[in-house]
């Protein structure tokens, strides 16, 4: 048979009767710079095809050719919207490699801040899920709380959004006077936040219409595609990183880890606003036990020393000058450090060849997985859930096209 | 008193009526996006409009402004015609509906004894608007918002339509002003209460409000049907849609909350001029629909399609069955 012959005989014309739609990057519900390609047939999805990339900044090879201290403000820029939990995870990285622990109030500190980082995260996901699905007035008051949390942000490290507080080594610098009062004074008034919150949500008609049943993702495939965080437990996976392998002073607090069961963008939300409430718990836990003493470790290997110090000492001059021009020196090795942010696993593989300078730096983005299942839970939706759907997942571009 | 008796006359007359109606009436409009801004800034903890003029009570004017400086950007492979042709339907529609609204006993442009078909009919014809537009934009995004508002729309009448005949067998006319004053003592909306409440809703589908908004749906199909639009040509969709409003909520207070008629039948009440009522009535209904707006999250399309045809249609159905029973068994019938 002749090749024309053979391609007739096992190819067959389909006709498509479908239309694609270009959805994004310049729109309301695309999160950023998502560009998603939907063949629809009418209303309905039949392939999301998300391209990813419009804000590709090039971070892991950047980070290549600065030192390890002045790597920190990347991470900020990762995910902007839980900057804090980021830097958490690269410090710990780097602390892993050079051996050095941190500082007991240290660690209360970035515990403390990794959970205001959480809610800051689940308040902007969570309203803004709820405004792709046409609910204008939880957005609005969530900006309102997320306000006061930014002040906290800002109060400790001076930036609102990119901190760069969390160091190798500790964190920048101690809390100003009166700021514990403070978070706490808001701690008890948060939980009224969220009951309101709930209230215009959680049991409203149209809300559970929109999301109930929506872009269902069972355990298995949930595993499959590499989900973690808040998306894996709605599937009902119980697994969470400050649990399964507590860092920082997650083995000092207790808190609920939440689980659902049916892996539906309802569930998704649910899993968020109880995640919000156990992070207040653990925010209370961490003033209540945060004890004054050193937040830097006492080392000016990785500390530079204090400003009168080296008015008057040659090797306080020597370690400034060494600090602030070639960095420290991490020695040879490979980490792969994870935390739970609250996104879901975010991880630093990190290769260090001796200089000041990391080797590779590989970032596990936490939204690149649930975006790869885009398709999966969005086919036979309508374009509407597929919304409901970009909503729950909580992506932010930052992080997937870093 | 001759000249107004002439021809001449007479069209002077009518222009100067339909001028008394259509001034103030674009003024509501003005403000009530004014209005819906400043009651959404409320619900959300935010200030809304406060920096043009006292309160932020310039905003109208200097949104109108800027809207008229716009260059108007008719898309390449648009039809030129009617692209430019579909704001004006929609907006010409909303205003010619007022022609038969008697805002007072008696005081209406033109008090025709079908009045209601007439708002009907004027109301049916607004989808065309929306679909040429749809149409001739050529855009994916505007076309799928205007077969959204097409099916929206045609569902909704159909219950709005059974709520009228409900209404009509209490009144026993199709006149407006008769409709009103029937309501004399007891407002429609008590008797008829499952009947207000598929209106309102019904209400809210037919102007394309939240949570029924699909044809505009933000956050899915970006603005819907005037996605395409700028300009003076944006500012007709848009004012159009408030004068649509505007008329939803006058045909509510007419049918059900007692049109002009003051609430409390007695003498600091009734001195109030009815226009008053009136437009004090549809102020009350207009911030019902901002209240749905900022409260509810958005149907989807298939919802929104099953509430139609399968919850308000047989209600309204049933209860205009009940209701034709009850006028004949208890003799209640008008003009019997």
């Amino acid at each position: 048979m002749s090749d024309t012959a053979i391609r007739e005989k096992t190819t067959k014309t389909v006709e498509i009767d479908s239309h694609a739609m270009n959805f994004g990057p310049q729109h309301p519900a695309a999160h950023g710079v998502l560009r998603l390609i939907l063949e629809m047939d009418g209303e309905v999805v039949e392939r999301a095809d998300p391209h990813i990339g419009l804000l590709h900044r090039g971070t892991e090879k950047l980070m290549e050719y600065r030192t390890y201290l002045q790597n920190v403000p990347y991470f900020d820029r990762l995910d902007y919207v839980s900057p804090m939990a980021q830097e958490h995870c690269y410090s710990m990285a780097v602390e892993k490699l050079l051996g050095i622990t941190v500082p007991e109030r240290a660690e209360w500190i970035r515990t403390m801040f990794c959970e205001i980082t959480r809610i800051l995260n689940h308040l902007l996901n969570v309203t803004s899920f709820a405004l792709d699905a046409g609910a204008l007035t939880p957005s609005l008051w969530g900006y309102e709380e997320r306000e006061k949390l930014m002040e906290f942000h800002e109060a400790a490290s001076g930036a609102r959004m990119h901190a760069n507080y969390v160091r190798p080594g500790g964190v920048n610098r101690d809390l100003p006077a009166g700021l514990d009062e403070r978070i706490l004074a808001w701690c008890d008034d948060f939980p009224n936040y969220l009951n309101d919150l709930e209230g215009l949500l959680t049991n409203n008609r149209i809300w559970k219409q929109r999301t109930v049943n929506i872009g269902v993702v069972s355990a298995e495939e949930a595993l499959a595609w590499g989900f973690s965080g808040p998306n894996l437990r709605a599937s009902g996976v119980p697994w969470d990183l400050r649990r399964a392998q507590p860092y920082a002073k997650y083995n000092d607090v207790a808190f609920q880890v939440p689980v659902s069961r049916n892996g539906d963008c309802y569930d998704r939300y649910l899993m968020r606003v109880a995640e919000m409430r156990e992070s207040v718990k653990i925010i209370q836990q961490c003033i209540a036990k945060m004890k004054p003493g050193p937040v830097r470790i006492q080392d000016n290997k990785f500390t530079p020393p204090k400003r009168a110090e080296m008015k008057r000492s040659m090797e306080a001059l020597i370690h400034h000058f060494k600090l602030f021009t070639e960095g420290f020196h991490v020695p040879a090795g490979a980490t792969y450090t994870t935390v739970e942010a609250p996104k879901g696993e975010f991880g630093v593989y990190l290769i260090a060849d001796g200089t000041n300078r990391p080797y590779r730096c590989k970032i596990r983005a936490t939204g690149f997985s649930h975006l790869q299942a885009m398709d999966k839970m969005a086919h036979g939706h309508m374009l509407a859930d597929a919304v409901a759907i970009i909503g729950s997942i909580d992506l932010v571009f930052g992080e997937i096209d870093r | 008193m001759g000249f107004f008796t002439t021809i001449l006359g007479q069209i002077i007359l009518r222009l100067l009526e339909t001028l008394a109606v259509l001034v103030p009436l674009l003024i509501l409009v003005a403000y009530a996006t004014y209005a819906e801004r400043k009651a959404l800034a409320a619900i959300q903890l935010r200030k809304g409009p406060n920096v043009v003029g006292p309160f932020g009570l310039w905003q109208p004017f200097a949104d109108a402004i800027k809207m008229v400086m716009k260059e108007t950007i008719i898309p390449t492979g648009a039809n030129r015609a009617l692209f430019i042709m579909a704001p004006m339907i929609t907006f010409g529609l909303a205003m010619t509906a007022w022609a038969v609204v008697p805002t007072g006993n008696h005081l209406a442009v033109a008090d025709i004894n079908v009045g209601i078909l007439y708002l009907f009919a004027i109301s049916s014809l607004g989808v065309y608007g929306i679909i040429i537009a749809g149409w001739a934009s050529n855009s994916k995004y505007a076309f799928l918002g205007a077969l959204r508002s097409a099916a929206q729309m045609v569902s909704y009448e159909v219950s709005i339509g059974f709520v009228m005949v409900s209404v009509l067998l209490c009144v026993g006319s199709l006149n407006l002003n008769d409709i009103v004053l029937a309501q004399n003592g007891l407002w429609f909306c008590i008797p008829l209460f499952p009947m207000f409440i598929v209106f309102f809703i019904s209400g809210l589908a037919e102007c394309n409000r939240a949570p029924f908004d699909l044809p505009e749906g933000e956050s899915e199909i970006v603005a819907g049907f005037f996605v395409e639009y700028s300009a003076m040509s944006f500012a007709m969709f848009f004012l159009g849609e408030y004068a649509n409003m505007i008329l939803m909520s006058g045909m509510t207070t007419i049918l059900f909350l007692g049109g002009w008629m003051s609430p409390l039948p007695f003498v600091p009440f009734t001195l109030i001029p009815g226009p008053i009522w009136f437009i004090a009535k549809i102020c009350f209904v207009m911030f019902m629909f901002f209240w749905v707006r900022a409260t509810f999250p958005r149907f989807r399309y298939d919802q929104l399609m099953r509430l139609g045809w399968k919850v308000f249609l047989p209600l309204s159905l049933l209860w205009m069955v009940i209701t034709a029973g009850a006028l004949v068994a208890f003799g209640w019938l008008p003009h019997a």
